[in-house]
């Protein structure tokens, strides 16, 4: 098996779907020559040809309404929009066109768009490269939303999107492209290299889309988080020496509702982080979903670690980021709690 | 010293006021030149500013852009516009009687939709706004259907999930209407760009009005059509009316919307809208532009809104009552019918016969649409099909959520049944 980090493993996952399917089409602001701001496309229009991997104009509405436009002409598009933070001039184009074409037409249009775009913080970017909007289109009906941790997921998991009849918006954290994270920026970078996961298969290979993973088995509390977060809370289990399950939700919509419940039922804790802002973040929902399925087994009140209410300020970056201290101490009051 | 002031635009004539179109240039029919279709659009820039007109003020087709169709085509246009009225009519009085929740009509602008898709190929994929519904008329779908549309019936295409007139046609090649306006322009530059990814000859039209593109997606469409030289049509109807919004707040004051196209590279023509043989001449010069690799037209089609903007709209408060009176480019109706008795094709009597024939069409396919049920009557559609088609496949928190609402309908269905012999006794 070949060693790559996650960029090179959405590259890879590109590359096979362009190989296998003529009909996909990778697009999006300077990911055609260049091969993408952060490199996820390299190399793939020298080998598809500039009809399969385009750059296109500084219009995000633009590339979700020509995704929309080529989907349902045959295509299956694959759109970069270049930071989710640049996503919102195309809201409506997703929310009130790509999400609802299929149900408005009584399934007679559909466009199996996937949007790939980087999220999250940790890399200096300040409000306008660093945000994590997942529970914006978690919200919206007729998306498929996803944020893998690690580039085995990460190829598997946008293969799956590719070949999905849904939309797909795949999140990718940016600052886990090139490596790990615990959350302490000040420890000198791990490569993928160093990670099981950094393991991935060159050739097709599909992880299901609504499938959680038990990252770490434990049997005190559920620690529920994805993305980014995945590798903070296990430096923060690892500090507590609390004995936390830690699941990797991996797919928001549709969401493995047995798998986290299941879980929290057998431990009676949870603790779920996010680096998206708290009020009515994606949390929200995964607090009220294993309150509602739950109740009964719960020994502790659920406990939410996350970015604070305020836009991404970016000279107090790791004042705002949920490193491992806050979620260490959520995991020691829910802990303590009677 | 100056101070600056702003500018907001006011229509030539409110309520209670002369009508006045005197800042609509008509240049008379036949002058304009039909260029080349492979011209450049800076070349043709003209078409831009003036108007390709083919009837003139006697009903006889002049000039180049005549686009010598046969008189059985035009009695076939004909009778697709004249259907178009008389549905739009019965529907606006359904909607009154309280049997659909809404409605809108073309009335006067008719000769846009048949004409353009009477020009284009059955294979060319369409993008309508909520004022085409001659596309799909002239296209064949048959009344009952869109009736059924607007009935939210057991044989609704949307399935009940769409407000009346939102309709789509994929066997007929034409797409879902949107309310949320212009986001079809862009989505056609893209159909249109996999076209040409595919090397396919099927080209993409689509259609808004003068006020939607004042949207972003106006520009979406123009940017990405002139970048990739997509093989598509993008129509901005010029009716001049946006509900009460004059088409000086959508910038038409100080340039016409077929000029914009120039700016991106494209060409803009400026057509009749009123004159179904100018309409057909500029769509024909257009997609055969655009299957020839010559890339995307932008036609402004100038016309006007004859009816209100929508059954919940009230023109009298902000338009003069007898503007569509005083529209120098008359009913495009009238126009072709006249056109037609001039060459000796047509008549009144036929004409009124034709009329009688269609309403009489009109009244059997509301018969038959009402059978499939309506909003208030049965027979209906099941709710629980609202979790349908939101995903491929149902996913559990849906699946879970039908469940419930299942639960709860037959909660009630049994507490309707056991009231009835209560009532009785």
């Amino acid at each position: 098996m070949a060693q790559m980090n996650m960029v090179q493993a959405i590259n890879s996952a590109l590359d096979v779907m362009l190989g296998r399917d003529p009909r996909v089409v990778v697009f999006g602001e300077d990911v055609g020559y260049f091969g993408g701001v952060f490199r996820c496309t390299d190399g793939l229009q020298r080998k598809y040809g500039e009809h399969r991997v385009l750059d296109t104009p500084i219009a995000e509405g633009g590339i979700v309404a020509a995704a929309i436009g080529m989907g349902v002409n045959g295509l299956r598009p694959v759109a970069e929009i270049q930071f989710a933070d640049y996503i919102y001039p195309a809201f409506d184009q997703i929310v009130s066109e790509l999400a609802r074409l299929r149900y408005r037409t009584a399934g007679d249009f559909s466009a199996p768009v996937t949007i790939r775009t980087p999220c999250g913080g940790g890399i200096r970017g300040g409000q306008t490269h660093s945000q994590s909007p997942e529970g914006v289109f978690t919200h919206v009906c007729g998306l498929k939303v996803v944020m893998p941790s690690n580039p085995y997921d990460a190829k598997g998991l946008l293969i799956s999107a590719v070949e999905d009849e849904d939309p797909v918006v795949f999140f990718e954290p940016k600052r886990i492209y090139n490596g790990p994270f615990d959350g302490d920026p000040h420890k000198p970078a791990v490569p993928w290299s160093t990670h099981p996961k950094g393991e991935v298969p060159e050739g097709h290979y599909a992880i299901p889309i609504g499938k959680a993973e038990i990252v770490r088995a434990g049997q005190d509390v559920t620690l529920l988080t994805y993305g980014t977060m995945v590798h903070v809370a296990e430096a923060a289990v690892q500090l507590t020496g609390v004995d936390a399950e830690i699941i990797d939700v991996r797919t928001m919509v549709p969401l493995d509702v047995d798998t986290l419940c299941t879980s929290v039922c057998r431990t009676g804790r949870c603790v779920i982080v996010h680096e998206a802002t708290r009020f009515s973040g994606f949390g929200a929902e995964l607090s009220a979903t294993v309150q509602e399925e739950c109740f009964w087994h719960l020994e502790a009140p659920i406990q939410r670690v996350t970015g604070w209410d305020t836009p991404y300020p970016h000279a107090f970056e790791w004042d705002y980021f949920p490193g491992p201290a806050r979620i260490a101490a959520a995991l020691r009051g829910v802990m303590e709690a009677r | 010293m100056t101070q600056s002031r702003l500018h907001v635009p006011h229509p030539p004539a409110r309520p209670g006021e002369k009508p006045d179109f005197s800042y609509l240039e008509i240049p008379p029919a036949g002058r304009e030149a039909r260029p080349d279709t492979l011209a450049s659009a800076l070349q043709i820039e003209q078409l831009g500013t003036g108007m390709v007109r083919v009837l003139d003020e006697h009903g006889q087709a002049v000039g180049p852009w005549n686009p010598h169709l046969e008189p059985e085509e035009l009695q076939v246009a004909l009778r697709h516009m004249l259907l178009t009225r008389r549905f739009d009519e019965r529907m606006q009085r359904m909607q009154r009687q309280g049997r659909i929740s809404f409605y809108m009509k073309s009335t006067g602008e008719e000769a846009v939709a048949v004409a353009q898709a009477m020009a284009l190929q059955p294979g060319d994929m369409l993008f309508p706004s909520y004022r085409t519904q001659g596309l799909f008329i002239a296209r064949g779908k048959s009344l009952v259907d869109l009736m059924c549309q607007c009935l939210s019936n057991t044989r609704d295409m949307c399935r009940g999930r769409q407000m009346p007139i939102m309709y789509h046609w994929a066997e007929g090649n034409i797409f879902s209407i949107s309310g949320n306006l212009a986001t079809q322009f862009p989505q056609a530059v893209g159909w249109a760009m996999a076209a040409a990814i595919k090397g396919e000859d099927r080209i993409a039209s689509s259609w808004i009005g003068e006020g939607a593109s004042a949207e972003a997606d106006f520009h979406h469409a123009l940017t990405f059509a002139a970048v990739y030289q997509a093989p598509v049509i993008l129509n901005v109807v010029n009716n001049q009316w946006a509900i009460s919004s004059f088409q000086g707040f959508a910038g038409g004051e100080r340039r016409t919307f077929a000029q914009r196209g120039p700016g991106y590279g494209i060409p803009g023509v400026r057509v009749d809208g009123n004159d179904f043989l100018a309409v057909h001449a500029v769509t024909r010069w257009a997609a055969e532009r655009a299957r020839a690799r010559g890339g995307p037209t932008l036609i402004e089609h100038v016309t006007y809104r004859a009816a209100a903007h929508s059954t919940s709209d009230d023109p009298s408060r902000y338009r003069p009552k007898e503007e569509w009176q005083s529209w120098p480019l008359g009913d495009p109706i009238t126009r072709l019918k006249e056109h037609l008795i001039g060459l000796g094709e047509w008549s009144e009597e036929r004409h009124a016969a034709l009329e009688k024939e269609l309403e009489a069409h009109v009244t059997a396919c509301w018969k038959e649409a009402v059978t499939y049920g309506t909003l208030s009557e049965g027979p209906t559609l099941d709710p629980v099909s609202m979790f349908e088609d939101v995903f491929h496949d149902m996913p559990a928190h849906l699946k879970r959520q039908r469940e419930e609402l299942r639960r709860l309908l037959a909660e009630q269905h049994a507490a309707a049944a056991a009231q009835v012999p209560a009532a009785e006794g």
